[in-house]
């Protein structure tokens, strides 16, 4: 337990540093330096389809590599991160986790938002035996089935997700779900999620998969509206995910039902015109939290330096830099097996989780047990990020069950 | 179950009609000029973002007409600056012009405008249903459909009665004696470059309003509008509204009855066209080879 | 509607072809020793391998018949997609694989040309472009087989046992990049066998003109057919060793973009040429590379190669020594 007078005075000397950090941007003062570099390697799809997302989680990671780099460093050794896109394209994305090892030697490698660009860069960093952080790739086998001794994962699983909101859809609105899903494994595994937690709880559902960039709606939207559920639960992603709220919107159902799902993040909602700003979902972070003061530190130093708020991909990266400082620490050593030896069961401190309880990297899993983050999306109140408000925090633990639930065998290198 | 039929057949009109937006705009070019514009669908983006950022000045009304007009100028001069220059050569190069064209313009709208999506707001009552039981009919649909209506009509007029109408009609039959006859076929050539990129603005800027704005939207719409003009018969505007307007409707049926297989069935479509009628619905035999 | 190009110039009787293919051999057995210290590294160059070998294959299509496919990714990717269904669900053979790969692509390939073989010029590839499509559909529909969006993972390339040989091409990058060399050779090998047998000399009949060559009497329609067919297999081949670089397969690899990369690979490097589409694949794998890691604006300096080459370079590097018309 940390006394509130303890954060105060860490809060004052961080609010310190970091003005001075300001007053001496230019030219840059790296305290950490007469050493090789730390070198990070990220992949991440900055073309295509997901590059807000991913545009996020490198900002967050550049954002912290320069905090760290006006510290100490890592081990007392400047950070040196390298960027490469992955265009959402898997052979792009294999082919630049081999560049960054085999060429630019990286000590460890983070990526990618897609999840099955993620997967395929874990069997090279497996074979290579580099340390792999996960930052936000969400499908359940990552840290499940074809889990690995070298990767961790920090967002939450599609499972996860899905097992954190349902239970306050059903207290809140009831328990008769109208699922709209897309027809790929994200999406089954997620609907098979809800559908389990649904069922547990006693409720019924109907269920239409549909093509993963469906941007039309109607017809589906007159099949739900015919079977009366208590909650539309809208699985889409992206782009899609907003074309069906919309014209949920649009349709006037919302009188009739209420809506849900597992994500839909700042930058989505960001995007989106005010009458599609609804629903409740998950936020695997958030930055409005009154009640942990290393957040509001946090937001404010991330505003002054990004001159935005930062969203859940923003902490994504912040936590993957900051893990491997932690873990290099605990491991004196950037060697992949021993780095993932620290990791395991490895808290996160208050200043790095940014959020209450314990935060922490399962052992048996490799998978952040982070909070999520239950709550209703609306048109921005007071500051254009207000748009979502958390009426309920969802330990990690709970929404994850145990691991001999998530099939990971955990098998470390003889 | 027959009323969700029904349902679905008049919205699958409706999605049509934006298909046959798009792909009358690619087919003119491609039987004037021989050329497949793979850009087409970043004209489209390009369009929706010009109308984006014109709204707060001159309000969505005016940004519809306004578009538009600013899509079809950048289209001609892409066509003078770029696209004149392979009209000669062998059609890999028009292909792969108009490829890198894609390339470059999506990589721009994406730099100026930034990766996320961008909301676009339309008038209100645009918003709403236009009744209780059609729901699921907003009066932007309707309003959509009115101005598809009012482009293709406007469009055959065009073509029909116009001297430059009948001279790209002409041209599309056979350019060299078009030429012979003393007509501008360069001129000719961009001016029909720049009704194509017209329409595709005009798409451009409904589509905004209905799905919003993002680098790529235009990516989804060309393979419907390829495979309508392949379905209605390359050659024939007419076809090609055909072949818009059937996909549309069999993309929609599908929803009712197997929504997974709602993107994959227009290809069945072609696949089935081209077995049993190569030339396509309303294709002249001949032109497709 | 093909543009009948006359280069008169494709079978030089001088000893030029043979240096150049000693030259292209020479650096391609010795990339391991001058790669990494030019800073790149070698799976780039097997990289450069694999969609070296799709750019030679489908242009046995366009430089050797004269006809247009802007559908050539999706035997590459059904290629890639036979390779890795083989390894996962049928039996750990690298060999098994790589046929497996050749003869789904291929056959594809050849079922769908009959249907496109009477089609010419950009109707012909409009038609592919869209038949390329149904197969990334198929792809990314069928989850239960392919893995859908997502692709197809949980496969690695096995050792090759070669008598009481074993190569250790699974964890070793060298000995799987001379694998692939050898691969190509064999490929490439056979393509220029074909190209000097009379049946090829035939599709160079056609490609300069088709009307002659039928009032020949060549059955124009069933040599284009074969040479669609033989170019399906070889790219096919190509896809089922990209499976084996990357251990995965997913529906980009058949995404009609990527047929438009194969296309300017070909043409930048010269379609006249024998060995252009590998130097084609080699400047462009290498530029992807070197500026995607520099701007994530990569896609306009892309598209920007595209414009420049069709302007400027019409004829592609190696067509710059070739005399000819360069239309």
């Amino acid at each position: 337990m940390i006394s509130s007078a303890h954060i105060a005075i860490r809060r004052r000397a961080l609010l310190k540093s970091s003005l001075a950090i300001t007053a001496l941007a230019a030219p840059p003062i790296i305290a950490a330096r007469g050493e090789t570099p730390v070198r990070i390697g990220m992949v991440d799809p900055l073309t295509g389809i997901l590059s807000a997302l991913a545009a996020s989680e490198v900002e967050g990671a550049r954002y912290t590599v320069d905090l760290l780099n006006k510290r100490n460093g890592i081990l007392g050794r400047p950070i040196e991160l390298l960027v490469e896109d992955s265009a959402n394209d898997v052979g792009t994305g294999v082919q630049k986790t081999r560049k960054l090892i085999e060429r630019d030697k990286v000590d460890v490698v983070f990526g990618d938002v897609n999840s099955g660009i993620a997967y395929a860069m874990s069997q090279v960093t497996n074979e290579l035996k580099v340390f792999q952080i996960v930052p936000g790739g969400h499908t359940d086998p990552i840290t499940g089935t074809d889990c690995k001794w070298n990767v961790f994962r920090i967002c939450n699983t599609t499972s996860m997700d899905a097992a954190a909101v349902t239970g306050n859809l059903v207290k809140r609105f009831g328990k008769k779900f109208f699922f709209v899903t897309p027809d790929y494994a994200y999406g089954h595994t997620l609907q098979d999620r809800f559908v389990k937690n649904l069922k547990a709880l006693g409720g019924e559902f109907q269920a239409e998969l549909l093509p993963i960039n469906t941007s039309e709606y109607s017809a589906t939207l007159i099949k739900a509206k015919a079977y009366k559920p208590d909650v539309l639960l809208n699985n889409m992603g992206g782009l899609a995910q907003i074309n069906c709220m919309k014209q949920f919107i649009q349709f006037g159902m919302q009188k009739e039902m209420a809506l849900g799902g597992a994500l839909y993040e700042l930058e989505s909602i960001k995007s989106v015109p005010k009458d599609a700003q609804a629903g409740t979902w998950d936020m695997e972070w958030w930055w409005n939290q009154p009640n942990v003061p290393e957040v509001a530190t946090f937001v404010g130093d991330f505003r002054k330096a990004t001159g935005k708020t930062p969203s859940a991909r923003h902490w994504f990266g912040y936590v993957a830099v900051q893990s491997v400082r932690l873990a290099a620490e605990k491991a004196k050593s950037l060697e992949g097996p021993k780095l993932a030896l620290a990791m395991e069961d490895m808290d996160l401190p208050p200043d790095v989780a940014l959020q209450p309880g314990r935060v922490y990297y399962r052992a048996g899993d490799h998978q952040l047990m982070s909070n999520i983050f239950v709550g209703d999306a609306h048109p921005p109140t007071g500051s254009p990020d207000d748009v979502f408000t958390v009426t309920s925090v969802v330990p990690g633990e709970t929404a994850a069950g145990p691991v001999s639930e998530t099939g990971c065998k955990m098998v470390h290198p003889a | 179950m027959l009323q969700l039929v029904l349902f679905n057949v008049t919205n699958g009109l409706i999605i049509g009609a934006f298909y046959v937006l798009m792909a009358l705009g690619l087919s003119l070019i491609l039987n004037l000029s021989n050329v497949i514009n793979f850009a087409h669908g970043n004209f489209l983006a390009l369009g929706g973002y010009i109308a984006f950022v014109l709204t707060p000045f001159i309000g969505f009304w005016g940004a519809l007409l306004v578009s538009p007009i600013l899509t079809a100028v950048f289209g001609f001069l892409i066509e003078r600056v770029l696209i004149r220059r392979v009209y000669a050569r062998d059609p890999v190069y028009s292909l792969l012009l108009t490829f890198g064209l894609a390339f470059i313009m999506q990589d721009a709208c994406r730099y100026i405008w930034g990766p996320n999506g961008l909301p676009m707001t339309i008038p209100d009552g645009l918003a709403a249903p236009i009744s209780p039981d059609l729901f699921f009919i907003t009066w932007y649909r309707i309003f959509m459909v009115a101005i598809v209506i009012g482009a293709v009509a406007g469009l055959f007029a065009f073509l029909r009665y116009t001297r430059v109408g009948i001279r790209i009609r002409a041209g599309t039959l056979d350019l060299d004696t078009v030429a012979a006859l003393g007509v501008n076929v360069g001129m000719l050539r961009s001016f029909n470059f720049a009704v194509g990129s017209l329409l595709a603005g005009l798409a451009g800027v409904l589509a905004a309003g209905q799905i919003g704005l993002n680098p790529n939207m235009g990516d989804d719409l060309l393979m419907p509008s390829f495979i309508a003009i392949i379905v209605g018969g390359v050659g024939s505007l007419t076809g090609t509204l055909l072949g818009g307007l059937l996909i549309g409707v069999a993309g929609a049926l599908t929803t009712v009855f197997w929504p997974a297989a709602s993107e994959a069935v227009i290809y069945v479509i072609m696949l089935l066209v081209l077995i049993v009628r190569p030339r396509g619905l309303l294709g002249e035999e001949g032109m497709m080879t | 509607m093909t543009a009948a190009t006359v280069s008169p110039n494709t079978q030089t009787g001088t000893a030029r072809p043979w240096l150049t293919a000693a030259i292209v051999w020479a650096l391609l057995l010795t990339v391991p020793f001058w790669l990494p210290m030019l800073g790149g590294y070698t799976a780039l160059a097997a990289r450069v391998l694999v969609f070296g070998l799709a750019a030679m294959s489908f242009n046995l299509l366009l430089g050797f018949t004269g006809v247009m496919s802007f559908g050539h990714a999706a035997y590459f990717g059904l290629g890639a997609y036979g390779a890795g269904l083989t390894l996962k669900y049928i039996a750990a053979s690298t060999p098994l694989a790589i046929l497996a790969g050749i003869l789904l692509g291929g056959l594809a390939g050849t079922l769908f040309g009959l249907f496109i073989v009477r089609r010419r010029g950009v109707y012909f590839a409009m038609v592919t472009v869209a038949f390329g499509q149904i197969a990334f559909y198929v792809a990314y529909s069928w989850d239960s087989l392919t893995g859908g969006y997502d692709g197809l993972r949980g496969f690695s390339r096995a050792p090759l046992h070669l008598g009481p040989l074993t190569l250790d091409i699974v964890n070793n990058d060298k000995i799987f990049y001379y694998f692939l060399l050898a691969v190509f050779a064999i490929a490439t090998g056979l393509q220029g066998l074909l190209l000097a047998s009379p049946f090829g000399r035939t599709l160079l009949a056609i490609r300069e003109n088709e009307r002659r060559a039928r009032f020949l009497g060549i059955p124009v329609e069933r040599h284009i057919w074969m040479s669609f067919s033989i170019s399906c297999c070889f790219t096919a081949l190509a896809g089922a060793l990209y499976a084996l670089l990357n251990n995965f397969a997913d529906p980009m690899g058949l995404h009609y973009s990527l047929s438009g990369e194969i296309v300017i690979m070909a043409v930048m490097g010269g379609m006249r040429a024998f060995w252009g589409p590998l130097a084609g694949a080699a400047l462009f794998v290498i530029l992807q590379d070197t500026i995607s890691s520099m701007t994530v604006n990569w896609m306009s300096f892309v598209g920007l190669i595209f414009v420049l080459v069709v302007l400027f370079f019409p004829r592609g590097m190696l067509g710059i020594f070739q005399k000819g018309t360069g239309k």
